[in-house]
């Protein structure tokens, strides 16, 4: 009937909006993916300002922030990822492998650190092809793919560091030719006020930005979506699946790069069994800024939210002066409770109004 | 209602022109012949109409035409030209488009961006330039208009609006984007009787606006509503290639009952 009604009133004023709903601002501040997630961060920032006093400070905020950082900037390359329908589980190792790459590269040849670094970068964007490729190639879950990724790096890490150096860390390269640039841009510090910043939180708001960017205004990101939500009909309008999906999992790596960078040359060295587990942290920021785990829904301001609830409660909990032991049931806690929530707010959003 | 496709037609097609061309055309996946030896030809101006079972062949044949899968017996050529395609994209460079029935539209996304997906309008050509939203907008409400779906808000996901709407958004954006070939791949099979009608007066529409039109279709009184050429399928093969003029509406839906077989099955179950 409707239908009817209708076309008769479109075929009479064609290219007139009238009839179109205007929907309110509620409506569609509901509607976008990281709703759930800003309203769960606001509730928690107020309770730990309640019970945690030493929260009530810029420093702190500076350093949640940094430690916000710390998961955020692979984590804003995982959400994209499961925006692309895939899961990357070794995203937590390779920030371990590509700083140990680096660092004995360059030590062991004596090497300009410069030259480890580029190295690495090439090593860490062939582990995210070929995580890529091989996941296109046999229709393998890219789960099950990474995961045996995870572990192979895992391994490799351990085995490699103690081959080469016969300890698990690498030595301190921090008298080593090109320290001093490479510490500015991936560690340095500067100061705001009376608080000092870390300039890894710059990158991480830059990443998130540009994240965003192509998310939401460029063809490459209507791809992502595309690919996630329905591979078979983005591949029948002519959207290169294959190529898409392995630039994801080469952002998924070079993030990870950047990030084995900055822990290099805050540290000076890196232990070899480090990241293990952090691949679940990414991938818990994403799903808590609403990114659909089923892929083509989500976006990089609700997984940088996911990672500034993380960096809040890990601390804020030592804030408070509660045994931190406690953190991990807390965010097993926070990821029930956000997919509980997203599911709600997606359905009382995509709900048809009568009208 | 028909002003989107006839204003995006390509003019250069003249009715009863050859625009497809199978000759002898198989498919194997493995051991497995899933086609075998068809001959059709789809020419601009018409419906050719493919009817068959399931597991006839009907999917196996548009996904040849359409680049899915590549045929590797017989020859497919268009506008003259023999062509092996490897990807849907490369049929969508020689103006083949397909419409599928499950797969036609991306649910979670709006509707213009589905609309436009994989030929979005960039502000320059520069990879991660800026997306022309509210030209792609505009577009997209324009031309649903044209056709009589009005959606409520041209942001929604698609996946809000009825099986109906959805396929002739589908539709829409192939001629929009100036298909010379449509393949609709079962269109009416999950729509009720009013949505098919609108279904089936769009076919009609691109037919006369000159476009070659494959219907893909296991309902012999949809076909016939539209169809100019009707072949169907049995076991990947052809069993039926006839003219609007040579067949009726009786013969179709025998044929497509089982024809034969089912006289057989009839006198066994006798009582």
């Amino acid at each position: 009937m409707s239908q009817t009604s209708e076309k008769q009133r479109s075929t009479e004023t064609p290219s007139e909006a009238s009839n179109r709903v205007q929907v309110g601002l509620l409506g569609r501040a509901l509607a976008r993916p990281e709703i759930g997630a800003l309203v769960a961060a606001i509730v928690i920032g107020i309770f730990f300002l309640v019970v945690a006093p030493p929260f009530r400070s810029a420093e702190s905020l500076a350093t949640v922030l940094y430690q916000s950082a710390t998961i955020g900037i692979v984590a804003v390359a995982v959400g994209m990822l499961m925006i692309g329908g895939e899961f990357d589980l070794s995203a937590g190792v390779m920030v371990a492998s590509a700083g140990l790459f680096a660092s004995m590269f360059s030590y062991q040849y004596n090497l300009n650190l410069w030259i480890g670094a580029l190295l690495s970068l090439v090593f860490a964007l062939a582990i995210g092809f070929l995580n890529g490729y091989l996941v296109m190639k046999t229709g393998i879950a890219s789960f099950l793919i990474t995961l045996g990724t995870f572990f192979i790096l895992q391994g490799a890490n351990l085995g490699v560091t103690k081959l080469v150096t016969g300890s698990v860390s690498t030595p301190n390269i921090n008298q080593m030719n090109g320290y001093a640039s490479l510490e500015k841009i991936f560690s340095s510090t500067f100061q705001v006020g009376s608080v000092r910043v870390s300039i890894i939180v710059v990158w991480w708001f830059v990443f998130v930005a540009i994240a965003s960017w192509v998310l939401l205004r460029t063809k490459i990101g209507n791809w992502i979506y595309a690919v996630g939500g329905n591979q078979a009909s983005a591949r029948a309008v002519g959207v290169p699946v294959v190529r898409v999906k392995i630039g994801l999992f080469m952002t998924v790596s070079f993030l990870a790069w950047f990030m084995g960078m900055h822990t290099l040359y805050r540290f000076n060295t890196i232990q070899a069994g480090n990241g293990v587990g952090n691949e679940f942290l990414y991938i818990i920021a994403a799903v808590v800024g609403g990114t659909l785990l089923t892929g083509g829904y989500g976006n990089a301001i609700g997984a940088a939210i996911g990672s500034f609830i993380f960096g809040m409660t890990s601390l804020c909990i030592v804030y408070a002066g509660w045994d931190p032991n406690w953190f991990r049931a807390f965010l097993g806690v926070m990821l029930l409770l956000a997919v509980l929530v997203n599911l709600y707010v997606k359905k009382l959003s995509t709900t048809r109004k009568v009208g | 209602m028909t002003d989107t496709i006839s204003e995006h037609a390509d003019e250069t097609l003249t009715q009863g022109e050859a625009l497809v061309q199978l000759r002898d055309v198989g498919k194997r996946y493995g051991a497995i012949r899933a086609l075998k030896g068809i001959n059709l030809t789809v020419r601009a101006g018409e419906v050719t109409c493919v009817l068959g079972d399931n597991g006839a062949g009907k999917s196996t044949l548009i996904k040849i035409i359409s680049g899915l899968h590549p045929h590797n017996e017989g020859t497919l050529t268009v506008d003259g030209q023999e062509v092996h395609f490897s990807s849907p994209r490369e049929a969508l460079d020689h103006g083949i488009a397909t419409v599928y029935q499950d797969l036609a539209v991306v649910g979670l996304m709006e509707v213009w961006r589905n609309f436009f997906l994989g030929s979005e309008l960039t502000a320059s050509g520069i990879p991660l330039s800026g997306l022309k939203v509210k030209e792609m907008k505009r577009i997209a409400d324009e031309e649903l208009r044209k056709m009589g779906i009005v959606v409520k808000n041209i942001d929604q996901p698609i996946g809000e609006l009825s099986g109906g709407q959805r396929q002739c958004v589908a539709i829409a954006r192939a001629v929009y984007f100036g298909a010379r070939v449509l393949i609709l791949d079962e269109p009416t099979a999950a729509l009720g009787v009013k949505q098919s009608g609108v279904v089936l007066k769009y076919t009609a529409a691109a037919r006369d606006a000159g476009l070659g039109v494959v219907f893909i279709t296991h309902n012999p009184h949809h076909a016939y509503l539209v169809g100019d050429h009707f072949v169907i399928l049995k076991l990947g093969e052809a069993v039926l290639d006839k003219k609007r003029s040579e067949v009726d509406l009786d013969e179709l839906t025998r044929q497509m009952a089982g024809g034969d077989e089912l006289t057989e099955l009839s006198h066994e179950l006798k009582r």
